[in-house]
Formats: structure tokens, sequence, C-alpha cells
């Protein structure tokens, strides 16, 4: 009965959703806000019914109810309760209604907010959410029900897939999501605005928050799909240019190039069409993600669907939003003027060409990760593009753009000399010469040039933030002026400095991480940079719905016992599948990672044995970069103009 | 700057990036890329000596052997049509199993076996990787298909 309920919910849904995309637009053109007042309730009816739709089917997850598909594909009644929840969006159609729950879910949070917004835009925006949800809804119900019945219902269900079993992967996709879906609402209101055929001061100051709180979510989402992989996957990894990372890392860069873009239009009164466009293709990107994801076409770890329907439907899904979007941009953006004038050398400059380096890095991995694609579909032979490429394409151009930013906040908008510049740079880029070039030379000793130059840019990018925050402070009554400073101008020394501590942390990881394999019995040691591992006993362990093998490695530095780790192989009951759990000593300068490979004979394992220096300090550098935009989310500016407004 | 001037400045930066990307690309994707290839054309030797490349199949069954003293693995891979042996270094994924389709990335040695530097299977049990889908499929159209474990009937 529940699931017959939560399908029903989906299809009122799928109406209501037609609703709120058509009547609001024809109100916008007739001008007749009795229509376009249709939006809102609308768009919380639908918020309603897919959110009862999500709890039918967290609902039958919670029961056991086998007689559901889906439910027995990917669950099991051993699963603890946990997992049994985050099972529903373990798999592709259960993680294609998080999707839609959370485009609701953003839908209603525009309808809410939008008090200050005039009515033709505000109900605009809401049709435009109201057009993407259409397709995901018809694309849940036409291709990937998850309430499909299973006749006669399994005695038990599959269970879970072993790698999802973990605290890190509840998190991961919502978050992700959050991000991916978000930026449907830029999109909407970049739409909008191109429908209207202006951009005003209010709709920037209304598209930069929501663009913000997006790029929150998809940095966090990255950052947490990177660190689960890096203590999951067994091998110590934390970025493998996979086809799917690059889908989430791609609308990032978009992204991040729009923030700056927004920053320019609502300081400067300028660059409208560009940002228009970004926000366009931020969105476009996470979709083009889905399609790549959720169709089958890539050769990676994460796609298991293979059904060519799905990714038919989502072919002709993407090439209406964007060929529609795109087109509409063609036909609308030259009515979009921009006022503000600028020189050559001036912060909107440097604001331009970090805006190209991040288009042009994540067309770089376009390329990348379509390629193959493109040599499979002309019959030119079956190729992978492997890391290698990315590494080498993607090192320079953010060396460059790190260089750039340097410069960035410290210039004036409008128009600069390079005289000035200099005046107030040089310090900082001396230090940060200096101080890089020291740093890797006494923990590491002497360094390949890119290494040190890597690490270099690193810390003059914190060094010239540093720099930027003395400066505006100036010299007469620093503290009057600290107060002043907007929470927004923080956010962005908070998140420039977690790009350096990023930069400095793949860096070193890269450069000096050390990994061996060897076959160690019970009492045998080896040491790794100045490690000794010994390998004190082997147990059994329970596990509620495995059996696992677990090592006790104790971790001796000379004779002085630093950390004991228990790295584990576990069997899963309900399938043949082991899975590595491994140990990790973490620290903020540097992590030991163990992972066990197989049993030898003689109470012998094989196992990995890793040192891994600074890569803390990627997710850190992330962190920071989250947190800063949380800063600049909460600025004044953004909460006072509304409420005047109301 | 005058608006047109802005607009040529625009146009400029953005060119230069395009231009830049272009010249990272073309250096970058040709050396880096890798062809896929079944155990078959490497039985008929037409794979380049001296590149790598990655080749899938399913690992037949009881061909895995190990070298305790230095972890060396040999195993054979199968498209059904023909076979070819494989030996790496290291430790093999969790997944690795006999009759399940891998993938292994590297080069082809004088004597036509494989040096593997990576050893891939995939994350979910049941999945295949498309790539040894499709060798299995071609080299079953061609005609002659031993089943995978023919070796191995008792």
């Amino acid at each position: 009965m529940i699931p017959e309920f939560g399908n029903f919910a989906l299809v009122m849904a799928l109406g209501i959703a037609l609703v709120q995309s058509i009547v609001p637009l024809v109100g916008a053109v007739q001008n007749n806000s009795r229509m376009m007042a249709v939006a809102v309730p609308a768009a919380r009816l639908q918020f309603v019914c897919v959110a009862i739709s999500f709890l039918c089917l967290t609902i039958s997850f919670i029961q056991n109810d086998f007689s559901v598909l889906y439910v027995a594909k990917n669950s099991n009644s051993l699963l603890p309760l946990h997992y049994r929840i985050s099972a529903v969006w373990g798999s592709h159609e259960g993680s294609l209604l998080l999707w839609a729950l959370i485009l609701s879910g953003w839908t209603i949070a525009v309808s809410i907010f939008k008090k200050s917004l005039p009515l033709t835009l505000s109900s605009r925006v809401l049709a435009i959410l109201g057009i993407i949800s259409v397709g995901f809804l018809l694309f849940l119900l036409l291709t990937s029900n998850p309430f499909l019945r299973l006749f006669p219902a399994a005695a038990e269900g599959n269970d879970l897939n072993p790698l999802l079993q973990d605290p890190g992967l509840i998190f991961h996709p919502p978050i992700l999501y959050m991000g991916y879906v978000g930026l449907a609402v830029p999109f909407a209101f970049a739409i909008a605005a191109l429908l209207q055929g202006r951009i005003d001061a209010s709709w920037t100051r209304w598209s930069r928050p929501w663009a913000l709180v997006a790029w929150i979510f998809l940095t966090l989402g990255i950052a947490l799909g990177s660190w689960w992989a890096y203590y999951e996957l067994g091998w110590g990894g934390w970025w493998f240019w996979d086809p799917v990372e690059n889908a989430s890392f791609m609308p990032w860069l978009v992204t991040t190039a729009l923030l700056h873009s927004l920053a320019v239009t609502e300081q400067r009164n300028t660059f409208k069409a560009w940002t228009l466009l970004l926000s366009i293709f931020g969105f476009s990107l996470s979709l083009l993600g889905t399609f790549l994801v959720r169709s089958g076409v890539l050769v990676s770890v994460h796609a298991f669907a293979t059904d060519p329907a799905r990714g038919v439907f989502i072919l002709i899904f993407l090439a209406f939003v964007i060929g529609s979007a795109l087109f509409l941009y063609a036909w609308r953006a030259s009515a979009i003027i921009s006022l503000g004038r600028f020189s050559a050398l001036s912060r909107e400059t440097l604001l331009l060409i970090n805006n190209v380096l991040l288009l042009v890095a994540c067309a770089t991995i376009l390329v990348g990760t379509l390629y193959p694609l493109f040599m499979d579909a002309m019959q030119l032979g079956k190729i992978s593009v492997g890391p290698p490429y990315f590494d080498k394409v993607f090192a320079p151009l953010m060396l460059l753009l790190v260089f750039v930013l340097g410069f960035g906040p410290m210039t004036h908008w409008r128009k600069d000399t390079f005289k000035n510049l200099i005046n107030r740079l040089l310090k900082s880029a001396l230090i940060s010469a200096l101080l890089g070039m020291a740093f890797v030379l006494l923990i590491f000793g002497p360094a390949p040039l890119l290494t040190t130059l890597a690490v270099v840019l690193g810390v003059w990018v914190i060094a010239s933030s540093l720099a930027t925050f003395k400066n505006h402070l100036g010299k007469d009554k620093p503290l009057d002026r600290l107060r002043l400073l907007p929470l927004a101008y923080f956010g962005m020394l908070v998140a420039h400095i977690g790009v350096g501590v990023f930069i400095i942390g793949v860096t070193l990881v890269s450069t000096y991480e050390q990994s061996e394999t060897v076959r160690l019995a019970v009492g045998e040691s080896y040491t790794l940079a100045n490690r000794r591992f010994e390998l004190a006993d082997l147990t059994s362990v329970q596990g509620p719905n495995y059996n696992a093998e677990q090592a006790t490695i104790k971790i001796f530095r000379g004779d002085h016992l630093v950390s004991t780790q228990f790295p584990e192989k576990r069997f899963y009951h309900s399938s043949s599948q082991p899975m590595t759990e491994a140990g990790i000593d973490a620290g903020l300068f540097r992590d030991f990672y163990i992972s066990l490979g197989e049993p030898q004979q003689g109470n012998a394992w094989t196992m990995r044995l890793n040192y891994k220096p600074f890569v803390r300090w990627i997710w850190l550098g992330a962190l920071l970069m989250a947190f800063g935009g949380l800063l600049a989310v909460l600025d004044r500016r953004y909460r006072k103009k509304q409420e005047g407004a109301n | 700057m005058k608006p047109r001037q802005q607009r040529m400045w625009f146009v400029a930066i953005i060119f230069s990036g395009i231009a830049l990307a272009t010249v990272l690309v073309l250096l970058s994707l040709g050396e880096n890329m890798m062809y896929f290839y079944s155990p078959s054309q490497i039985s008929k030797g037409e794979v380049p000596r001296d590149a790598v490349i990655r080749v899938g199949g399913l690992v037949v069954n009881d061909s895995v052997v190990h070298d305790d003293k230095n972890l060396g693995v040999r195993f054979k891979l199968t498209d059904t049509a023909n076979t070819i042996t494989v030996y790496y270094h290291g430790i093999l994924p969790d997944l690795f199993r006999e009759g399940q389709g891998i993938v292994a990335i590297g080069e082809i040695d004088a004597a036509g076996q494989m040096k593997a530097n990576e050893v891939l299977a995939k994350h979910d049990e049941n999945y295949m990787p498309p790539e040894v889908a499709d060798a299995l499929k071609t080299a079953a159209e061609g005609g002659s298909m031993p089943i995978p474990d023919s070796h191995t009937h008792k």
C-alpha cells in the first residue's frame, strides 16, 4: 500500500509541477497577477508531494519491504537502521528521487525568501524551476520508478553495496546534490532575467547568495567524496580524475567563476551578460554530469546504470534545457547592457582572467572526459584518458590562476597602476618566496623546481591575502575600520587562504608520498618514512552483517610507540565481496595509512603501508573555502536590503 | 576604456585563454591516451610494443598463481576466444576474483605476456566493465568460443 501511495504522490507532483511551470509564465506574459500568484502555492504543494513520495520509499526501506524491487536490490534485513535509511539514495532510482526532493526544496526556499522580488521575476523563476522538476519527475516515472513491485516478493534483500555502508556515504550524496541542484536557482534567475530583458541591482543581490549557497554545498560535497574515497577505497588516493568526479568538479569550477563575475556585476555594474552565461553553463554542466553518471555511457567506478532508455531521456532533456537557454541567451543578451567602465589594469581585468582560466580549466576536463566517448561513438577505437593528462593540463592553469589571485584583491576597481600595485605587494611577494622555499627545504630537503614553485605560490596567496587585509585596516584607527569591514570581505580572505592551504597540501602529498607493499608475519616489522610498522597481532572480529580479519599494527618512531592501528578485511554475509577498511593514523602534517591485502601462509598478510605528508591540508583548504563562502552569505547587505524592502 | 575597446579586451583575454588551453590539451592528450585491446587482438599481435594499453577480460578459473616471496601474481585473462597471461606485482583489488571481469593496464612484453602496472576491478560485483562486455561479445561473434573455465573441467 505504501509504495503505491508514494507512486501516486509522485504522479501528483508531476501534475502540480506542470501547472507551476505553465500558468505563471503565461501570467507573466499577460501581466496577469492572479495567474502569476499560482507559482507559490504550486511550488509548495509540489514539495509536499515529492516529500511524501520520498517518505514512502524510506518507510519501505525501514520496514524491509522486499516486495519493492528497489528495496530488495539495495537493502537487507540485517542492515543497521541508519544504513537502511541512507540506502534510499544508495542507487539510481532513489538518488534521482532525492534529486527531485532537493530541487523542490530549493524551489520552496525561493518561494519563502522571495518577498522583496518583483512578482513577475519571482513567478518566472519559480516557473523555470517547475520546468526542471517536470523533466526529472517524468524521468523518474518513465524510466526509473523506485516503487516498482517485485512479484513474488523476495524473501531477503540483496544488501546495500558494502562500499556504501559507511557514515561518509550517508552525507556525501545529499550534500553534493544540494550543490548540484542548487545551481538550478541561479540558472532560473538568469533565464528570468533574459526573459525580462534586464538585470537590475535587486537581481544581482538576489542571485549572488543563492549561487554562493549552492557553491558551498558543492565544495563540501566534493571534499567529502574525496575524503571518503581516501579512507574507504583502501589505497589512499584522494582524487582519481574519474569521470564522475569530473562531473561534479566541472560545475564547481564554473560556479567559482560565476561567484567572481557576480561580484563584478554587483559592485561595478558590468560583466552582466557574462554572468548570465556563466549561470547557464553552471547548471548545464550539472545536468551534463547527471547524464554522464546516470546514463551508463561512462567507464567509471560510479556508473552502474546501463539502461539505454535512461540515457536517451536525459540526453533529450539536456538538449532541450541547454539548447533553449543558449538560444534565449543569443536572442536576448544584447538587450542587457553593462554600464561600468574599467581600464586594462584593474580588478575587473584580473577577475576576467580568473574567469577565463577557470572556464578553460573546465573545458580541458570536459575534453578529457568526453573524448573517449566521442572516439567510441565514431568507432575510432576504445580509449581512456588517464590521470596524467589531467594533472599535466590542470597544474599549469591552476598555478597561473593562483599567481593572479594574489594580485586580485589588492588591485583597485576601475583603474590601477603597476607602480602602486608593486609597492603594495612587493613585501608579501618576497616573504612568500623566502618562506615557501625555506618551508620545503627544512621539512623535505632539496625539492624539484615545480614543487618549490607551487608551494611558494600557495604561500603567496596566503601572504598577499593577509597583506590586503592589513592594507584595508590602514594605519590609523585600525580597530574602527575592522568593525566596518563587511563579513563578505572576511569570507573572501578565508576562502583565498583556503586555496593556498589546498595548493600546499596537494603539492606536498603528490611529491613526497611514499608507499610500499610488503608481506608481514606476526612479530615482523617494516620501516617506511622513519617509522617502524610492526604487525603485532591478527584477530577475527564480528560485525552486524560481516566477519572481519583484523590486524594490530604498532607504529614506532625509534623505540617510542606512536600509534596502534587496526586495519580490517571485511567479508559481508550477503555478498562474496571483501572490503578493505584501512587503518589511518591521521595528523595535521602527515597520515600513516595501512591497508590489508591478502592473507598469506604462516600467519602473515600482504599489506600496503603509506606515508602521506600534508594530505589533510587538501580537505582543510576545501573546508576553509566553504567557510569563507558561508561568511559571505551571512553578510549584512543581503539581509538588510531584503528586510528594508519588506 | 571605451565600450568598444572594452569589448576587444574581453575578446582578447578569452582568446588567449582558449589558445593556452588548446596548446595544453594538444601537448598532453596524445601521450596520455590509452587504447583498449582484447586478449584476441593481443594474441594476433595487433598491439604495438612498448605502448601502455588497457586489456579487459575474464580471469580464468584456477589460473591465479601467487608468488609469496615477492608479492608477484600471475593469472590468465580471456575473452573466451583467446587467452593471455598477465603478471603483476602488488596487492590485487578486493573485487579481483576468478571468473570476474577485470581491466589491466600495462605493456606487452617480448613473450606476448602482459606486465600490468595496475589491475582494476569494479566496485559492484554484478557489474561488467563495458569494454570487457564488448570484447566478450566480439569474441563470441567471431565463432570459436570455449567457455571461460574450459581449462578447469574436473
